[in-house]
Order: structure tokens, then C-alpha cells, then sequence
């Protein structure tokens, strides 16, 4: 008879309605959790430098106008402003390096 | 001079040359844990098997000070030789000598040998332990790259292509291995990236190690580029010999037969599965069950671990198998493990080799990350591999079949030759809980009782519709078995399809959700 092993490590996993007991990997466990998008967060899509920044804290911007230079892989790309708004802060300075989705302007 | 002369004088210029770049150079390859590229290639091959090309071949570089540079073999070795007398195409890049790194001599030596390969249909292993593109040499070093990659890709298909990872492989030097059909990594030698830490700390900021970023561990667990991981050189060699006496030695002809083995399993199979279709088991117990001598040879073991994929023999023959495994994410399929069953499926298509697909799984798995991911596009590569494959197909489903994932498994309906089902199989649109939710809500919603009716309908389901017994009505299944008889029935199934014939559209070529 072939002996029945112990499993170590399983959780609870749920599939539809089916609860199965498993074994997750590193990759499952650090997958990053969806967040909607925040219309008022101006995030960078690329990773890169800040170049120069044409607005102000308290500023009124109109959509289209361009916030920002953000540098990456030797281009400057504009960042626009999404829809008229206002500035409420923004959180990067000239030379700064930045990630990928990284919040560069709040408008309020 | 004498004849004799003329001897002794190659021999000094062979003993020259073969040192590579010289004494202190290879202190410092064997300080970093690593063997020289000779070294490597003798060990690999069979015993006084090796047959070197172009050891005299030299640069001709004349920019920034290069012809004053002599450059042993221009960093590459190259030849023939035989593995298990398999005979063999091999390169081997040579750290030693101006840090292997690829200039157009360089290069040629590479695509002689691989063209040689292609001639004459023999498999090609390459050793990658290099710097990168000789910046000195420019724009021919990259020309050295293309021609590289377009031979990897003419060769794909009709003879086996291994790359070993040895030490750095960075920048578009990683594309011809990631092109071939098995990547070999070994623990804090092999480094595979498109770009380095040091040109991601300077765009973004980040510090990361050479290791955490495209260490041998990280292409085994996370990306999935390298197939088999080791803690040696010495390991990884026994590995590529192994995966040898699997595989044939180009695409018309088939993998070596071994003399036929019994399995080792003593017992009843159905013993190694809990009969709760919610409880886990390593799938990789029942194919050592099945196959001969219990010897299973895994693929990517690591990564996507949620299916498995390698070869055994049944009767002596190679037969590839594809199993998803409950003990990890309930064996869904997902992007990774989609990827890594429909290349595997292509290869052994290409390659002749029977597949046998072991079955127990609850579906794809739901999430925003996975849908955003492509999942859509990921896991129709498994439905067009199996579709698309014509070497025998036979499917033995253990316990769950559920959904979309029923039929991605090689089912009947995407041309399988053979559909087996043990009889607790649960061949269903979903699980019983969530299709006794949908089919009976309303008595549900509407009995005094509603965890009590929902019980018994779920219960009324599955003896109705969660078994093998409505498929096999309608003839996509072509037998319930007993799990015992799986290694007798996959046996018949293989050797009465020896001969399967069969054919698809003339085209130039599909065009697979790549």
C-alpha cells in the first residue's frame, strides 16, 4: 500500500464557488493587488528624470497644458494636464529620478 | 624544415593557442567558481570524442589598438563530438580571453558550427560565458548577434537547440539562448539580462545585485527563460546528457528506445489521490507511478509550477508529459504555466514525440492581474498547441475537468487520439457547488432551508453530471479505467499509434497568439 504523505504548507484557495487546498508560489503571493485608477493622480508611465516643470502649487491648468518634462530613454515626453483643474501639490522637484506609476502631481 | 619539424612546430602552436588567455586569466575564472571553456566541453562530451575548428582563427580588428591585440581563437571554441555517442555541434564562449567577448571572427565561428548543425542535423549545445558585444569592433559585432539569431531560428524545429548559461550573457546576447529550445542556468554563475544593474541604477535610481536581478534562481522561479537549474557545473552537464538520451537528434527522426522497464510503483495508484476533488497531491507521484523505471525527467520545475512538464519512457520510448498539479494553485492554468505547457507541446510536436496529458484541474484562474495580463491570449496558446500538434495525443483524466480547461487539455474535441477517464473523474461545465448555485438558485432562494436544499442540489448535480459517464455517452471519452490499467492502456495507446499519419492545411505558416 502506498503510504499517504503529510503536505505541508497548504492554504485555503478558492476557485468559483470550490475551496481547494494548495500551495501558492512566490509569484501568486506578490502579484500586486489592482487599484482603480485615481483620475486626479498624474502618474509617470515611464520611469525617468524630471526636466522642468512649468506649474505651480494652487495653479488653475487647463486639460492639454503641459505639466511637466519627464526624460526617459534619451526623450523628453510631456506630461499633460488630464482635465481642468487645479494644482493641489506636486511631489517631484527638477533632477529628480522616478519609477514607473510613480505620483507626480495631485489636482484638485 | 623536416617533417618532424612541421609537426612539433603545429603542436606548439596548438599548446599556444589552447591556452586560452593564459595562465592568469584562468586563476581568475576558476577564483570566480567557474571551469574554462575546454574544460567545459571535455567534460560534457564523451571521452576524446571533441574535434576542435578554427583554433587559429583570428580578429581583424584594426580600431582603438585592436591589431595589436592577439586574441587566442578570438574567445570562442568550437567543434564536434558525441554525448552517449549522440553526435553533437558545440561552441563554448572563452571568459579568458578578452572576457569572451563577441567580436565578427568571433561570430563566424558561431554560425560555422551552427550551419554545420543544420547540415547535418545533429543537435547544437552552446556555452555562453561572455561580455558581451566587443565595443571596439562596433557594428560588426552586432551583425555577429543577427546572423547568430537568424541560424537559431532556421535551426528551430529541425534540430534540438541547448544554450548553458556559464557566467554573464547580458544584452542582446540573451536572445539567442532565449531562442533555443532548453536553457541551462547554474547557481551564482550563470547572469542573464537585458540590461545590468549598473544601467538601471543610473535611469531609475534602483540598486539591485547582479543576482537579484538576473541571477540563475530568477530565470528558474520567476521569468521562466531557463529550463533547468543546478548548483554546478559539474550537475548541469549530467543534466544536458540526460536530456540527450531523451531527445532525437533532428526533427525526422525519433528519440533513441531504450530496452522497455517496468515502473518501481508497488501499489494501488488510486492511493496516491485523496478522493475530495478540494484536497492536493503531487501529480508527479502518479507519472513516476506510470512511467518506466519511475524515471520521470522534469522541465522547468520551478516556474509555473502549477502544471509539469518532462519526459519519461513508456516502453522504452520518449514520451513528453504535460500534468497540471494540484499541489500548486490548485493545477489552474494561468499565463506562466499556459506558456510553459504550449511550448513544451510545440517542441515534442516538432520533435516527434508522443504526449501524454494528465488531467485534474479547476479551470483557468480568476484575478484582475491575470485578465489584465493577457490570460485571454496566454492560455489560447495551449488550445492551439494541442490543435495544431499531430504526433499521437492521449489524455487521461484523473479528476477534474471543469470549463475551458477541459477542453484545453487535450480534449477529444482539439483532436486528441485517446480520451481516458478514471472513474472519479468530474467532466463538468464547472463544479458541482457552482453550477447547483446558478442551474437551482431559485429553489434555493426559495426553500425554508436554503444551506440544506443547496446541499442537496449540489449533491444531485454531481451524481447527474460531475463523472466520466456523460461524456463517455456521447464518445468523448473513449473508456472509463480503472487507475491501475493507465500504464498498460498508455502503452497500447502509444504503440498503436507508432504510425499515426495525420495531416493539417497546407500553409506557410500558423499564426499562434504568440
Amino acid at each position: 500500500m502506498a503510504k499517504k504523505k503529510k503536505i505541508e504548507g497548504l492554504v485555503d484557495f478558492a476557485i468559483l464557488s470550490m475551496k481547494y487546498k494548495t500551495r501558492l508560489t512566490k509569484k501568486f503571493v506578490n502579484r500586486t493587488q489592482y487599484a482603480a485608477p485615481i483620475p486626479n493622480h498624474v502618474l509617470s508611465y515611464i520611469p525617468g528624470t524630471i526636466q522642468e516643470i512649468y506649474v505651480k502649487e494652487g495653479q488653475k491648468v487647463k486639460a492639454g497644458e503641459s505639466l511637466l518634462i519627464l526624460e526617459a530613454m534619451k526623450m523628453r515626453n510631456q506630461i499633460a494636464m488630464p482635465h481642468d483643474g487645479k494644482i493641489k501639490s506636486i511631489n517631484v522637484g527638477t533632477g529628480d529620478k522616478i519609477p514607473k506609476n510613480h505620483l507626480m502631481i495631485e489636482i484638485e | 624544415m623536416s617533417l618532424k619539424k612541421h609537426i612539433l612546430d603545429l603542436r606548439k602552436r596548438k599548446e599556444q593557442v589552447q591556452k586560452g588567455g593564459g595562465d592568469k586569466a584562468i586563476e581568475k575564472q576558476v577564483a570566480r567558481g567557474k571551469q574554462t571553456a575546454r574544460e567545459r566541453i571535455l567534460a560534457l562530451l564523451d571521452k576524446e570524442s571533441f574535434t576542435e575548428y578554427d583554433l587559429f582563427v583570428e580578429h581583424e580588428a584594426r580600431d582603438f589598438g585592436m591589431d595589436k591585440k592577439q586574441l587566442h581563437g578570438d574567445g570562442v571554441i568550437i567543434g564536434t563530438g558525441t554525448i552517449y555517442g549522440a553526435p553533437i555541434c558545440i561552441f563554448a564562449q572563452d571568459f579568458t580571453v578578452e572576457g569572451g567577448s563577441l567580436g565578427l571572427m568571433h561570430a563566424r565561428k558561431i554560425t560555422k558550427i551552427m550551419d554545420h548543425a543544420l547540415k547535418m542535423r545533429v543537435p547544437l549545445i552552446g556555452i555562453n560565458d561572455s561580455g558581451g558585444a566587443r565595443i571596439q569592433e562596433g557594428v560588426n559585432a552586432l551583425a555577429g548577434y543577427g546572423e547568430i539569431f537568424y541560424r537559431n531560428t532556421m535551426a528551430s524545429g529541425v534540430i534540438p537547440q541547448i544554450s548553458v548559461i556559464l557566467g554573464p550573457c547580458a544584452g542582446g546576447a540573451v536572445y539567442s539562448p532565449a531562442l533555443t529550445d532548453f536553457v541551462f542556468v547554474v547557481d551564482n554563475i550563470s547572469k542573464m539580462f537585458i540590461t545590468g544593474p549598473g544601467v538601471i541604477k543610473s535611469v531609475l535610481g534602483e540598486e539591485i545585485s547582479m543576482e537579484d536581478l538576473g541571477g540563475a534562481r530568477v530565470h528558474a522561479e520567476i521569468t521562466g527563460n531557463a529550463h533547468f537549474f543546478s548548483d554546478s557545473e559539474d550537475e548541469c552537464f549530467e543534466q544536458i546528457k540526460k536530456l540527450i538520451t531523451y531527445i532525437p537528434w533532428s526533427n525526422s527522426k525519433k528519440a533513441k528506445v531504450f530496452p522497455p522497464k517496468p515502473s518501481k510503483f508497488k501499489g494501488n495508484i488510486e492511493d496516491l489521490i485523496p478522493s475530495d476533488p478540494k484536497q492536493p497531491y503531487d501529480v508527479r507521484d502518479v507519472i513516476r507511478a506510470i512511467v518506466d523505471n519511475s524515471d520521470f525527467f522534469e522541465i522547468q520545475e520551478l516556474w509555473a509550477a502549477n502544471i509539469v512538464i518532462g519526459f519519461g519512457r513508456l516502453n522504452g520510448e520518449t514520451v513528453g508529459f504535460v500534468a497540471n498539479q494540484p499541489l500548486v494553485l490548485a493545477g489552474v492554468l494561468d499565463c506562466d504555466s499556459s506558456d510553459k505547457a504550449a511550448r513544451f507541446i510545440r517542441y515534442c510536436d516538432a520533435f516527434n514525440i508522443p504526449i501524454v496529458t494528465l488531467e485534474d484541474m479547476p479551470g483557468y484562474l480568476p484575478g484582475v492581474d491575470q485578465e489584465h495580463a493577457g490570460v485571454i491570449r496566454h492560455g489560447a496558446k495551449v488550445l492551439y498547441a494541442y490543435s495544431e500538434a499531430t504526433v499521437p495525443k492521449v489524455t487521461v483524466i484523473l479528476r477534474k475537468a471543469y470549463g475551458g480547461g477541459y477542453i484545453a487539455m487535450n480534449s477529444r474535441h482539439l483532436g486528441a487520439d485517446f480520451m481516458f477517464a478514471w472513474p472519479m473523474a468530474e467532466i463538468a461545465v464547472m463544479g458541482p457547488e457552482g453550477a447547483a448555485n446558478i442551474i437551482f438558485r431559485k429553489d434555493i432562494e426559495e426553500a425554508e432551508d436554503a444551506d440544506a436544499m443547496r446541499a442537496l442540489k449540489v449533491q444531485e448535480y454531481k451524481e447527474k453530471f460531475a463523472n466520466p459517464y456523460v461524456a463517455a455517452a456521447k464518445g468523448y471519452i473513449d473508456s472509463v479505467i480503472e487507475p491501475n490499467e493507465t500504464r498498460k492502456l498508455l502503452l497500447h495507446a502509444i504503440e498503436v499509434s507508432t504510425d499515426k499519419d495525420d495531416h493539417r492545411p497546407d500553409k506557410k505558416h500558423g499564426i499562434p497568439p504568440f
